[in-house]
């Protein structure tokens, strides 16, 4: 019963979403290996090995792997997966994007972005944007799974898993990377940030931006947006939040001028405490708000940045 | 008229299109989950076309403006009442359609191969669709028929451009955007903001009720679309409830601090 978790990186760092996926393949039972697949990506495969759990860590290096293009990755988690009786990713763009080739060269139907293990082969699955939750059972044969990471954690401990080296098949060149607009940020990650300030359309501008961005710089927070926000232009599209952007679920999610559509809740409404400033008080947001402020933002921002610097942060 | 050179490498352009739609609960109806939890209410609902479909179809219109694409071919999976769905696509342009009748509900999988099969009869140059359908939020039917077909994929299109035997893809990633050369033929899924897709007007409305549907079953492709996955139950999920309201910034703060211990 042995799983193969596919590492997420950028081949310099190990990211979380990780962790928590080797978290949900510890659920199955057996015992998990971890694929790290990159370019001078050893850096990486040694985080993996630390990882709590982990009892093998496969090394996979190679030009062919360094923007994780599906093509090639294919070939290499199929090459891999006849020593698994299950494949999991956790559910990144990456992920996403290379898992249901995966699947349909094994002839197994992929269980999409999992929140929950209930047994070695039954499965808890959110539909319709988070508005039901689907409990799925496998047929025997190969799993291949993409995993919520927000729903799971990480094991606890330190591992000392060792690292081998696996060769690469080689790469059919139907496709090539070209080039990447990367955001970059000194803040912390979305799908990893402790808290997140997000503003929607009643932000009104992307300059505006810069009010969210203050109070994120005292509270160590990552900035996100609504999918209205983002369409208007305000931000780029890695700040969405919501089903079909990032989900994402932090201690604390301050939601600013976000009136709370179906699709935006489904991105943040396992977040463990929910504050919201809007200044429609009829606005559906509150009603998964656990703290619901009414008002101008452009008057409560100020005065909440003051009150945090007052308190020393 | 596609075609397809015999070495098999190459697509000339301009070429013809798949777009595979689908029928699914309008977006703007609020799911409900049935009581004896066996999924949810389908009952008397308004369906539409999936909306990332739609933009699938746009998108294919738009290269069929630019003179990249001869002829465009709708395919749906789905029951007789997906007829309208196809329709709908020969309304904003396409031109004809196909129809794979199967009732209930039928898996990615079964869907790419049949898709695969039909590609292999059609030998289009590309295949738009959408990234997921906002009722199973599978994400996997277009890269599963890349894989099937041996096919290149660009997943989550922001923006498509056509050049000389590749596509161009820029895609939307967790950390920004990406852009991919992809050969063709190959698969392309659509994201938000690939394009705003049309209305169809009144005339080109009329004019669909002329364009060709061609019905088919899983059997004229071989394929068995049995589920594989069995669904156990659909429950709601967990509810949260409306907390405080508190007054000003300062309590506001105050409460985050001292009551909820998060900042």
């Amino acid at each position: 019963m042995a799983s193969l978790v596919i590492a997420e990186h950028d081949n310099k760092v190990l990211k979380d979403a990780t962790g928590k996926t080797v978290g949900a393949a510890a659920l199955l039972g057996g015992p998990v290996h971890v694929l790290v697949a990159g370019q001078d990506c050893k850096a990486v495969a040694e985080s993996a090995a630390q990882l709590g759990g982990v009892e093998k860590v496969l090394l996979a290096d190679s030009p062919a792997y360094a923007k994780m293009l599906a093509e090639p990755m294919e070939q290499l988690i199929v090459g891999l997966a006849a020593q698994y009786d299950a494949v999991l990713a956790p559910a990144t763009t990456n992920g996403k994007n290379y898992m249901p080739r995966v699947a349909a060269k094994l002839d197994v139907p992929q269980i999409s972005e999992i929140l929950g293990v209930e047994g070695p082969d039954v499965f808890r699955r959110p539909i319709y944007a988070g508005n039901a939750i689907q409990t799925v059972q496998a047929a025997a044969g190969k799993k291949v799974i993409t995993v919520r990471a927000t729903a799971f954690k990480a094991p606890e401990g330190a591992g000392s898993a060792t690292v081998e080296n696996v060769t690469a098949p080689a790469d059919g060149g139907i496709s090539k990377f070209v080039g990447e607009e990367l955001s970059r940020s000194e803040r912390p990650e979305l799908t990893s940030a402790r808290v997140i300030i997000s503003g929607g359309r009643g932000m009104q501008s992307g300059e505006n931006f810069h009010l969210l961005e203050k109070i994120a710089d005292k509270l160590h927070a990552a900035v996100g947006a609504s999918r209205a926000a983002v369409d208007a232009g305000f931000v780029p599209n890695d700040y969405q939040v919501g089903q079909t952007g990032k989900i994402v679920a932090p201690e604390l999610y301050i939601a600013v001028g976000i009136s709370g559509a179906i699709q935006h809740l489904a991105g943040m409404k396992d977040s463990k405490v929910i504050a919201a400033i809007n200044k429609d008080e009829e606005a559906p947001i509150f009603q998964v708000a656990d703290y619901g402020l009414v008002g101008d933002l452009f008057k409560i921002l100020p005065e909440m940045e003051q009150e945090l610097t007052k308190l020393g942060y | 008229m596609c075609w397809v050179s015999p070495t098999g490498k190459g697509i000339r352009i301009p070429m013809k299109v798949l777009v595979p739609v689908k029928r699914v609960i309008d977006y703007n109806v609020k799911v409900r989950v049935k009581s004896d939890q066996s999924g949810v209410d389908l009952a008397n609902v308004k369906m539409s076309m999936n909306p990332f479909d739609e933009i699938a179809v746009e998108e294919a219109i738009r290269l069929k403006e630019k003179g990249k694409v001869t002829e465009i071919v709708a395919v749906s999976v789905g029951p007789q009442a997906a007829q309208e769905t196809i329709r709908t696509s020969l309304a904003m342009g396409a031109d004809r359609g196909i129809l794979v009748k199967v009732d209930g509900e039928v898996e990615p999988l079964a869907v790419a191969k049949l898709l695969k099969a039909i590609c292999d009869e059609e030998q289009p140059g590309l295949v738009i669709l959408g990234k997921q359908a906002i009722d199973d939020d599978c994400n996997q039917t277009g890269q599963m028929l890349a894989a099937l077909l041996g096919w290149p994929q660009g997943t989550f299109a922001h923006k498509l451009e056509i050049n000389e035997n590749a596509a161009v893809v820029e895609r939307e990633i967790d950390g920004g955007l990406q852009t991919v050369e992809i050969k063709l033929p190959a698969i392309v899924t659509t994201d938000l903001r690939l394009n705003e897709p049309r209305y169809a007007s009144l005339p080109n409305i009329m004019k669909a009720k002329k364009k060709p549907i061609v019905e088919k079953s899983p059997a004229d492709y071989g394929v068995d679309v049995a589920a594989r996955l069995k669904v156990l139950k659909v429950t709601e999920p967990p509810r949260r409830h409306a907390g405080a309201k508190v007054k000003t910034a300062a309590e506001l703060v105050d409460k985050l601090k001292n009551e909820a211990g998060v900042i």
